[in-house]
């Protein structure tokens, strides 16, 4: 297998963009990250492009074929373009089949897009579409909702070890502080704990401020094997581990409802592959599509003891500046989370970051970023580990 | 959700009808055709649950899915079985006297409607269990 580098990224800007369609941000989204890299079309032997719901959302399906026509790849080049669902963890799986084609051989110059056209239907029908990540036969015909799967996490959550929805609500605090310094964020407010205790409860004990918002956008990359990505750029920035794993589509089915053991899995195949652990780590991107699943992420990638998850975030070791910096680029939850473009977008967030481009939130000397991406109520997930260092 | 793919699954949703495993003893609710522990090789068989279990964990969802706004604010939980599966299902009744550990069992119930004039659908919900 080949080295991997990232050579070029591109986001669009996240947020309800009612005059932009989904072909339009993911075209903007790819010839960003081409620009960026210094390729041209020519050049590019293959598309992957992480969407979840296409059909649902813009009752459009064949996204892949969509996208590399918009972005004059198919008439002339017929580049190869290929659609990757796992719901919420469809970037983050884009990412890693682009990698793994160009590890392989397979190509050279490959994209890993993301994109989500979320405002085109009604917030109910949104919420509806949402839910088919989850068991829709077992789950969504008793009623369930996103928000009331991850609600019941942090209901045992906080009945086991103690959490307190006033932690809940500095995750949210913390991904708006951040959001403030990232240009693409959907929202670039501070808010306080007793706004987020005060919003509207949406499904007990998750309030309307622990939620990620329904966002349109779209990202890209562009990769290229490690020995010839310096012909590109100076600061290729190199997978050091992609890694992926399953659990159960069900949440009432898992070992443990507050450990996601796709993420505990995953991670540890990663840190296998980079030959790193958790302490190697200056920042990680995790999938905060709720308050309570950063608080679980954290502990199950091993930045945090299990049930201590709110008490670091609480005591600020998740800030910028403490001790392991998380969701620097606003997370889902500040930033926005247009379902297939995030894990793509958390990507672009580590490359910026280690280039020393991310201006107002950057970590200094960061090394070794990480990214974590979650389909479902944790049946899927994706990581990634990058370095500035080949 | 179409007439049919409700249908086919009427026995589980009104009688409480899973699965078990006679080579490793698992029970499944919902139900499943191929044993998690002993994949191809293991025996399955119809099996109908007692219906008493417990409250693992819950919620009280007050933005509904699509089809359930008219029930909100209700419970939502995480009940283990008795057998050992847990599913997810309402808990009828004052969602305040809902609490993780509480002893519960299974009642027949109006789950939902396909709008006014749709289908209307019924299959299982909790009651708290306080004999």
């Amino acid at each position: 297998m080949r080295d991997v580098a990232i050579i070029g990224v591109k986001n669009t800007k996240y947020g309800e963009l009612w005059d932009r369609s989904l072909r339009q941000l993911v075209v903007e989204a790819g010839i960003g990250a081409i620009e960026d890299a210094g390729v041209s079309g020519k050049d590019i032997d293959a598309l992957y492009v992480g969407n979840m719901s296409g059909g649902r959302f813009i009752d459009q399906e064949h996204i892949g074929a969509l996208i590399a026509d918009y972005s004059g790849l198919s008439r002339n080049l017929h580049v190869p373009a290929t659609r990757v669902e796992a719901a919420c963890a469809s970037g983050g799986l884009a990412l890693r089949q682009a990698i793994m084609t160009v590890a392989s051989g397979y190509g050279d110059i490959v994209i890993a897009a993301g994109a989500e056209k979320m405002t085109d239907v009604c917030s109910s029908e949104a919420s509806t579409a949402l839910a088919a990540a989850a068991d829709r036969e077992w789950e969504g015909m008793a009623g369930a909702t996103f928000p009331g799967l991850y609600a019941m996490i942090a209901r045992l959550h906080m009945h086991k070890y103690g959490t307190t929805s006033e932690q809940l609500a500095e995750v949210a605090v913390k991904n708006h502080s951040n959001g403030v310094h990232n240009p693409i964020a959907q929202y670039r407010n501070k808010i306080t704990v007793e706004q987020v205790l005060s919003s509207i409860m949406v499904a007990d004990p998750l309030h309307i401020f622990d939620c990620s918002p329904i966002t349109d956008g779209a990202s890209a990359v562009v990769l290229a094997p490690a020995e010839i990505a310096h012909k590109y750029t100076d600061t290729p920035i190199y997978i050091k581990a992609t890694a992926q794993a399953s659990d159960t589509i069900a949440l009432h089915d898992r070992r443990d409802i507050t450990t996601l053991d796709a993420t505990v899995v995953a991670a540890r195949r990663a840190y296998e592959m980079a030959k790193v652990g958790p302490k190697d780590i200056d920042l990680v991107e995790v999938h905060d599509c709720f308050t309570i699943a950063e608080i679980c992420a954290i502990e199950d990638l091993g930045f945090a003891e299990k049930g201590k998850g709110g008490l670091v975030t609480a005591e600020g070791e998740t800030a910028i500046g403490g001790r392991i910096p998380v969701n620097t680029s606003g997370g889902l939850k500040a930033c926005g989370h247009p379902v297939g473009a995030t894990g793509i977008k958390q990507a672009a967030e580590i490359v910026t970051q280690l280039r020393g481009e991310a201006g107002g939130r950057q970590v200094d000397g960061a090394e070794y970023g990480m990214t974590h991406n979650v389909g479902g109520s944790g049946a899927t997930a994706a990581i990634h580990i990058f370095s500035r260092n080949r | 959700m179409s007439v049919p793919r409700f249908w086919r699954n009427l026995g589980s949703r009104y009688n409480l009808e899973g699965t078990h495993c006679k080579e490793c003893g698992e029970y499944y609710y919902p139900p499943r055709d191929t044993c998690v522990n002993c994949r191809r090789l293991g025996k399955i068989e119809a099996y109908k649950f007692k219906g008493t279990g417990e409250v693992v964990t819950f919620t009280v969802i007050h933005t509904a899915a699509e089809g359930f706004e008219e029930q909100t604010p209700y419970a939502l939980a995480i009940i283990k079985l008795d057998e050992g599966p847990c599913l997810t299902s309402q808990i009828v009744g004052d969602p305040e006297k809902v609490h993780i550990g509480l002893r519960v069992r299974s009642v027949f119930r109006k789950l939902g409607s396909d709008g006014e004039r749709g289908m209307i659908y019924y299959g299982t919900k909790f009651i708290p269990d306080e004999a």
